[in-house]
């Protein structure tokens, strides 16, 4: 008769990176929104090569604002992962992981102000024509997931505050930080889209 | 080797039930994560939805009869034929599919749900409600009616200013959110949720198809969901993506749509095959001939189905280069088309066919795929298409390719699991005469389409001259959609009728090789007793094949029974490697669906404070969705045996 035992080794419960599932969802949403900035980006070029006049119309965008935003979202990216350290190894709160979590949420505010800011300054409105619409559209989804991306980062400022994530059982900040990666290196892409490749041409 | 899983004792089973089961009560029913439950929901959902829109398609047909007829206005002629392509393609054709995924993966795959349980549920109730979405402008007279293509510039603000192309465009985002999420879930659930051994090359054909169509739906609802977006600013806030006065292309359009479009229409079929490729050999009595070559064959489908989306836009003046490249791509994937085929000719051939009601759809699905495929394969050539583009010609064809390759392996498929998802069969005798119907009607509908393309008659258009001489030709076709529509209704019968008296099924009524059939029928909340330890490709029929040396463990292994609890495995070889712990019934799908229906609703109506609302709910939902639960790190499983 057969019956129920205990195993003698114990295996690992949930798993964190590729041995759990959580992050191997993750990578299918980062998948699925790569390819939605690949489209959109593949309809501003595409606006652009059959534009009969000059593309974007004013010349190509300044760099003035968009440069140093850029830097401060890499170096955003960079704290996070070191911060992220922190939160692998501690047993209890952590210094390191907490105020590396706040100062990326403070850059990442402040490219969201500096991305208004250019917005605010730019000589043409949404609705001008197809480079304006284009271009707000694809900068406007970008500063979308970096919201996204900063409420999730608060969320788990929250959580880490009250002590709801100690030590390395919990996924959650891993995936925020993999999504605040991917905020970030879409807007490499975006970037060489937008400004740069206009210069190129 | 035991060959059904009645091996536990009565209070390990009635532990494992308590543990799994759904709550009774509203509760349950609202908050289940049951991969079966689901499942089924998905099924009937879907197959409500193919009524709705067979009515619309024989509404058509009775205005088609003759010509002149004035049974309908242009106008409701229109949104008849937009929903009815809306209804088929979109709320139809995949979720049906999803559905039988979602019912048969986990007990296929030997695991005890899939690997987001809640994420599930969501992506059902989304696509409940984005059905409902699209439909909600239908009882005012106000339905998308651009076709299910939607082409710019008559679905613009200036051609159409009513609600109704509004309702399409944030429609379709809504139901793509349902999709991504119900991707997602199958592309992880193959890759970790499986039973130790049940190894890629062991995978039934169906997980093959439905994993391809997910990753593809991954990476193609995207572009629709982004067209839909830009023709939603461009018809509310004034943008110009296809509004051509400031600078819009309305060909970008049509370029994001069938980027989507065929690679979507392959995902609508790819499971489909999967479900004959895994259940016709049941009743030729034999394996699958050329399995290595089938689950090929699907991969490369999708893969190529990625490089020919232009040559649905053959008229529309793009360079010979490109028409050229197009053309040589749509010849070149006919070839893994032709390998299924020949797999399946092969498979009852050299087997001993039992000419059941399933083997019937299955056979004559093959038929119909040949058909379909030649005529697919004749509007890849260019100078071809543009005589018969827009013709109803290629109307027989796509009812061909999605009648013949969705609707024949569904209508086989319900007959097949049927006595799995309820313990009843099907009857026979009521089912030989579905088919027939079926099978008479929809080839007396669709295939006299052909000839009425050939000689002239535009799609799209209410009605006809008298002079076109087509008035016979579209005649018999109404009489077919009735004779298949009232086949239909039989099988409909069949079904209501088998659920409350069909002998009982056991089981593997059938006699079937695959893992499903090892469970008793319905089965268990909890699946498996013990997770199997798997050892071929047909664990069922191990004994009387020759080639298979190796013998699968159905009634000792992982009894995991602490919790929900099933076992995570390595993608490839599937070796155990964690234990997953699965959620209870919860609230928080059915919540965020509410959610987001407000949002799209305040998005429709242009109010910030509804979609604030929606979008505020959302992010709560979302934010107690990932709360934190506190579990050990690790655990010794429980065994038996």
């Amino acid at each position: 008769m057969a019956e129920a035992t205990l195993a003698d080794r114990a295996m690992p419960v949930r798993g964190s990176g590729r041995v759990g599932t959580a992050w191997w969802g993750m990578l299918c949403l980062i998948a699925t929104e790569a390819i939605l900035f690949v489209y959109l980006i593949f309809s501003f070029l595409y606006l652009g090569a059959q534009s009969p006049g000059s593309w974007p119309p004013d010349g190509p965008p300044a760099l003035r604002l968009a440069l140093p935003d850029t830097a401060i979202l890499l170096v955003s990216s960079g704290v996070l992962q070191w911060a992220l350290g922190g939160q692998r190894r501690a047993e209890a709160r952590s210094w390191r992981w907490i105020g590396g979590l706040v100062v990326t949420i403070l850059l990442g505010t402040a490219f969201v102000a500096i991305q208004l800011l250019e917005w605010s300054r730019k000589s043409f409105a949404f609705a001008d024509d197809s480079y304006s619409c284009a271009y707000f559209t694809l900068t406007g989804l970008h500063l979308l997931h970096v919201i996204a991306g900063l409420l999730a980062l608060l969320v788990v400022l929250a959580w880490s505050i009250c002590g709801r994530l100690r030590g390395p059982l919990f996924e959650q900040p891993r995936l925020a930080v993999l999504y605040w990666h991917f905020v970030d290196a879409v807007w490499l892409v975006v970037f060489t889209a937008v400004y740069l490749a206009p210069r190129i041409s | 080797m035991a060959t059904t899983a009645e091996h536990l004792t009565q209070a390990e089973k009635a532990r494992l039930d308590k543990t799994w089961a759904t709550a009774p009560g509203l509760f349950g029913w609202m908050g289940t994560v049951d991969h079966k439950v689901i499942g089924i929901r998905y099924i009937v959902t879907s197959f409500l939805f193919l009524l709705i829109g067979g009515v619309e398609a024989l509404v058509m047909r009775v205005q088609l009869a003759q010509p002149d007829l004035h049974v309908l206005t242009p106008e409701q002629y229109n949104q008849l034929f937009s929903m009815h392509g809306v209804t088929m393609i979109f709320l139809y054709a995949l979720p049906i599919l999803s559905g039988f995924s979602n019912y048969l993966w986990p007990l296929m795959l030997g695991a005890r749900d899939m690997a987001f349980p809640r994420l599930n549920a969501l992506s059902y109730w989304l696509f409940l409600c984005a059905g409902l979405f699209l439909y909600a402008s239908f009882p005012f007279g106000a339905a998308p009616d651009g076709g299910w293509f939607n082409y710019v510039p008559n679905a613009s603000r200036t051609y159409d200013p009513g609600p109704n192309i509004d309702i399409f465009a944030l429609g379709l985002i809504f139901l793509g959110i349902s999709t991504t999420v119900g991707s997602a879930n199958f592309v992880v659930t193959l890759l970790r949720c499986r039973a130790p051994g049940m190894s890629v090359n062991r995978l039934p054909i169906i997980v093959w198809g439905t994993f391809t169509a997910s990753v593809a739906n991954l990476f193609a609802v995207p572009a629709v969901s982004l067209a839909c977006a830009e023709l939603w600013l461009d018809r509310n806030a004034g943008a110009h993506f296809f509004e051509v006065s400031g600078g819009g292309q309305p060909l970008l359009w049509q370029h994001l749509f069938w980027m989507f479009g065929h690679p979507w229409v392959y995902a609508l079929v790819l499971p489909s095959m999967g479900i004959v490729s895994d259940a016709l050999p049941t009743f030729c009595r034999r394996p699958l001939v050329g399995y290595t070559a089938v689950a090929i064959a699907t991969v490369s489908t999708m893969i190529v189905g990625f490089g020919v989306w232009v040559h649905h836009m053959f008229a529309t003046g793009i360079p010979v280069l490109a028409l050229s490249y197009f053309s040589a791509a749509s010849f070149v994937i006919a070839i893994p088309s032709a390998i299924a085929v020949f797999a399946w000719i092969a498979t009852i051939w050299t087997g001993r066919p039992v000419f059941k009601v399933p083997f019937l759809y299955f056979s004559s699905f093959i038929l119909m795929f040949v058909i379909g495929g030649v005529s697919g394969v004749m509007t890849a050539s260019v100078a071809l298409d543009w005589q018969l583009t827009d013709t109803y010609f290629v109307v027989a064809h796509l009812h061909y390719v999605l009648i013949g390759i969705n609707l024949f392996p569904v209508l086989g498929g319900i007959h097949y699991w049927f006595p799995k998802m309820t313990g009843r069969m099907m009857d026979e005798r009521l089912g030989k005469w579905a088919f027939w119907l079926v099978f008479i009607g929809f080839n007396l509908a669709f295939f006299p389409m052909h000839f009425t393309g050939l000689m002239g008659m535009p799609r799209r258009v209410y009605t006809y001259p008298a002079e076109l001489g087509v008035g016979g030709l579209n005649l018999t076709t109404t009489i077919g959609a009735f004779l298949l529509a009232i086949g239909i209704l039989l099988f409909v019968v069949n079904v209501a009728r088998s659920l409350a008296k069909g002998a009982a099924a056991g089981p593997n009524p059938w006699d079937a090789p695959t893992l499903e059939w090892s469970v008793p029928s319905p089965p268990p909340p909890y699946n498996f007793g013990v997770i199997p330890l798997i050892a071929s490709r047909h664990p069922l029929w191990e004994d009387r094949l020759d080639d298979i040396d190796d013998r699968s463990v159905l009634d000792r292994g992982f009894l995991l029974d602490e919790d929900r609890e099933t076992l995570g495995v390595t993608p490839l070889d599937a070796e155990p490697d964690v234990i997953l712990k699965m959620p209870g019934d919860t609230l928080l799908p059915f919540a965020l669906a509410i959610a987001v229906t407000v949002l799209f609703a305040g998005l429709f109506a242009k109010s910030i404070w509804l979609g604030g609302v929606g979008c505020g709910a959302v992010l709560v939902v979302l934010t107690l969705w990932f709360k934190p639960v506190p579990e050990p790190l690790e655990e010794r499983p429980r065994l038996y045996g």
